[in-house]
């Protein structure tokens, strides 16, 4: 007999096949089977009721720091992947920045062997560009996409050398493996610890210029042009590199893009008020109110593609220290959705767009299954609570990450049960919540 | 206590009358300090701990000679190199000296926010002597005070007549140099606008930080305009390591251009204008040895008030009696 979960009356978002509706999801054997409005209920199949809910496909975030191998104490992934679920991600792309670098197949197995053996959010392994990241010579391309990776990215680090880049996009076409790059011109960007402004001249911190990150932006669609590649922008922050991206995508390039939730709700002005909380730094930097608004316009128009989180914890060791010094990098996959959900309340862009950019859209960007809950796909489903309050506490996290800006913030918006392949990894009431 | 304040972090905080609380005590200071002999027992039985992770002798020494003056005991700890390259962090220093039970600890750090940082982690009263760019809050304070002095001067009063903090109004002082790099620039923009003056900065663009209007500056590139009507006019320290970063070609073309020399000193500046510089000076770069020893300047005037000042710091801070002075 097969297994059957029946997920009732909560409202269906699933913008990859634009339905808005009352539903009733029927999962069988982990799998979707029909979304549907009238379902017949066989006694014994099991049930989420989702009245007042909002049922969604499984988040996707296509930026996350799992930190192992190398840094377990600051996160694993498997309390990374717990993280995930109880944020409403069922997938989640990590970075290549552990030590070792996951420039090898060794590494990209111990991270996928982890993740099994956590069973929870799937963990896609992303690889290096360059060997060891250190921006100069290629990686093994096919043997990081035959062990599991889904793009390459030096994340944590640009590429600096338009060569390199250059032979990257066009090598990477062979395995069509998106090239996901952080976008900072290092000489311009100088030794910086918080966007340059009013704000890092009040705070005497040394600023970096929005046109650090743009400078590379263009720099990197030009290099697309060139090669036919796949360019994929990491936490873009700022409003140029925005009409960069989205010129590129006028004419016909394949360039995708992710902005990070602090990007899209916080200002270097906020920042300084909050003085020299540690907790508010991260690379790139909380921007301008005027780059925030560009970024907001960018995911509503859809110039950007996803929300990712760039989920990236830290220890005390590298956070309770001067400003100057603390480590860039902050969590957010417990408390994504959350402050998304009150930039729609503000009229930043709309719950479609909502649930899309962080749904289809990051599965589409990087080719992943999932992001829908069409017939046939596994059941990757969130289901969350549009009006739950609740206070951030980050001792309370599931992430060994315990610095975000939102400490202590009442947020808006929860997700109460997160469903991997048909099984529910997290249950906001089984934690008394 | 300043005000409301139980440390001196920066003088964004502080309100007109709490800056004025401290330069109106620092007048009785000023007069202790001129008794042939210095020394009172206000904060007898109180310890103030300088702890310099940059090295600093005049602030140091102005720091300490007012704590003795005081009677206070002073400790001066200092620490070159981040707390990162030795190994113990800024927090472990301050709460390790913390336990040796000082009532003020002074801290000089090269990392804008360290004093705030160790104002939160420990329970005695924190004094910033300078943080990175940030602030120089009693270096602010000693501007400002020596600022009144020549106002008071400069309207006809007599030579022993008391700093009047009223004349500040209509006044316009001009702040020249690295303003980028400046702590003591933004502790001046920070005080002298809540005292009623006006502020303008001036140097190359290079070193004229962004959104400095927003704190209330006025920007000019060219030295003769903004100096232009000015009252007093403040030379910054040009930097060495700044040269070449490149925000500058060399100190022959910042000299020409942003240096003040007798010529222009007498042919820009009003006859009332007076000279500040919060040294150490570079002789020749920013300042000629002609001006700087000149009669506009009051630069020796600015070290005498800096330990009246910080004397003042440390009494409402370490709570002496109001009585002993």
């Amino acid at each position: 007999m097969s297994d059957l979960l029946f997920i009732e009356g909560g409202r269906v978002i699933d913008p990859a096949s634009g339905l808005d509706a009352v539903r009733t999801v029927v999962i069988r054997d982990g799998k979707i089977a029909e979304v549907t409005e009238r379902a017949e209920r066989p006694g014994g199949a099991r049930t989420i009721d989702a009245r007042g809910k909002w049922v969604t496909p499984g988040f996707i975030d296509l930026h996350v720091h799992l930190r192992e191998p190398g840094q377990e104490y600051k996160e694993t992934v498997a309390t990374g992947a717990r993280a995930a679920v109880a944020g409403g991600f069922t997938a989640v792309a990590s970075m290549p920045n552990s030590s070792p670098p996951n420039d090898n197949a060794s590494v990209t197995e111990l991270i996928l062997k982890r993740a099994e053996a956590a069973g929870l959010a799937r963990v896609y392994p992303v690889g290096c560009i360059s060997r060891g990241q250190k921006g100069e010579e290629l990686a093994e391309y096919a043997e990081l996409q035959d062990a599991g990776c889904v793009a390459v990215s030096d994340d944590g680090r640009p590429v600096s050398s338009p060569s390199l880049m250059r032979r990257a996009l066009e090598y990477a076409r062979v395995f069509d493996l998106p090239v996901a790059v952080h976008e900072e011109d290092l000489a311009l960007a100088g030794k910086w610890s918080m966007h340059e402004g009013a704000a890092a001249t009040r705070l005497g911190l040394k600023g970096m210029p929005s046109q650090a990150e743009e400078v590379m932006v263009l720099r990197d669609v030009a290099l697309v042009e060139l090669t036919g590649g796949r360019l994929h922008v990491q936490h873009l922050s700022a409003g140029g590199s925005v009409r960069a991206v989205r010129e590129a995508k006028r004419r016909g390039l394949r360039v995708t893009a992710e902005a990070a939730p602090h990007h899209l709700a916080l200002t270097d002005e906020d920042l300084a008020r909050a003085g020299y909380d540690t907790a508010w730094k991260m690379n790139p930097p909380l921007r301008s109110a005027e780059d925030v608004q560009a970024v907001r316009e960018g995911l509503a128009d859809g110039t950007i593609d996803c929300i990712a989180t760039d989920h990236a914890p830290h220890s005390p060791v590298e956070k309770d220290l001067e400003f100057d010094a603390a480590m860039n990098g902050i969590v957010g996959l417990e408390t994504a959705f959350a402050v998304c959900l009150g930039l729609v309340r503000q009229g930043a862009f709309s719950e479609k767009r909502l649930v899309e950019a962080l749904t289809v859209g990051p599965a589409r960007a990087f080719g992943l299954p999932g992001g829908s809950l069409a017939r046939g796909a596994p059941a990757d489903v969130a289901v969350l609570d549009p009006a739950a309050v609740w206070k951030v506490e980050p001792e309370r996290f599931h992430s060994k990450g315990r610095y975000t800006p939102w400490k202590g913030a009442s947020l808006t918006g929860r997700c109460v049960y997160t469903l991997v392949g048909g099984t529910v990894v997290h249950a906001a009431d089984k934690e008394g919540k | 206590m300043i005000g409301r304040h139980r440390h001196l972090i920066g003088l964004e905080d502080l309100s007109r009358e709490e800056i004025l609380e401290v330069l109106k005590l620092a007048v009785s200071m000023k007069e202790v300090l001129r008794r042939p002999l210095k020394k009172v027992p206000t904060l007898r039985g109180k310890a103030v701990v300088n702890l310099f992770f940059e090295a600093s002798t005049r602030t140091r020494s102005s720091f300490e000679t007012a704590a003795k003056i005081l009677s206070a005991d002073a400790l001066n700890w200092t620490s070159a190199g981040s707390s990162v390259t030795k190994g113990e962090t800024l927090v472990d220093t301050a709460r390790n000296l913390e336990a040796m039970r000082p009532d003020v600890l002074v801290i000089r750090h090269a990392a804008s926010g360290a004093p705030r940082l160790v104002a939160e982690s420990v329970a005695c009263s924190v004094v910033s002597a300078g943080d990175g760019a940030h602030e120089h809050p009693s270096q602010g304070l000693l501007d400002a005070f020596t600022l009144a002095e020549h106002f008071t001067r400069a309207s006809g009063a007599g030579p022993e007549a008391p700093p009047d903090f009223g004349l500040f109004a209509g006044k316009t002082v001009v702040i020249v140099g690295d303003v980028s790099h400046s702590r003591v620039a933004r502790s001046g923009l920070h005080c002298l606008p809540k005292l009623g003056a006006r502020v303008r900065v001036c140097g190359p663009p290079t070193m004229i930080p962004a959104g400095i209007e927003k704190l209330g500056a006025e920007v000019h590139y060219s030295l003769q305009k903004a100096v232009e009507g000015a009252d007093a006019v403040m030379m910054l320290r040009i930097q060495h390591e700044r040269i070449g970063d490149p925000l500058i070609p060399n100190t022959r073309e910042y000299s020409r251009l942003w240096g003040l020399n007798a010529r222009k000193a007498a042919d820009w500046l009003t006859p009332q204008c007076c000279i500040l510089h919060p040294g150490p000076i570079n002789r020749g770069v920013e300042l000629s040895p002609d001006v700087a020893d000149g009669p506009r300047s009051v630069i020796l005037d600015q070290v005498q008030n800096g330990v009246a000042v910080r004397m003042a710091i440390l009494y409402l801070l370490a709570g002496g009696g109001a009585a002993d002075v």
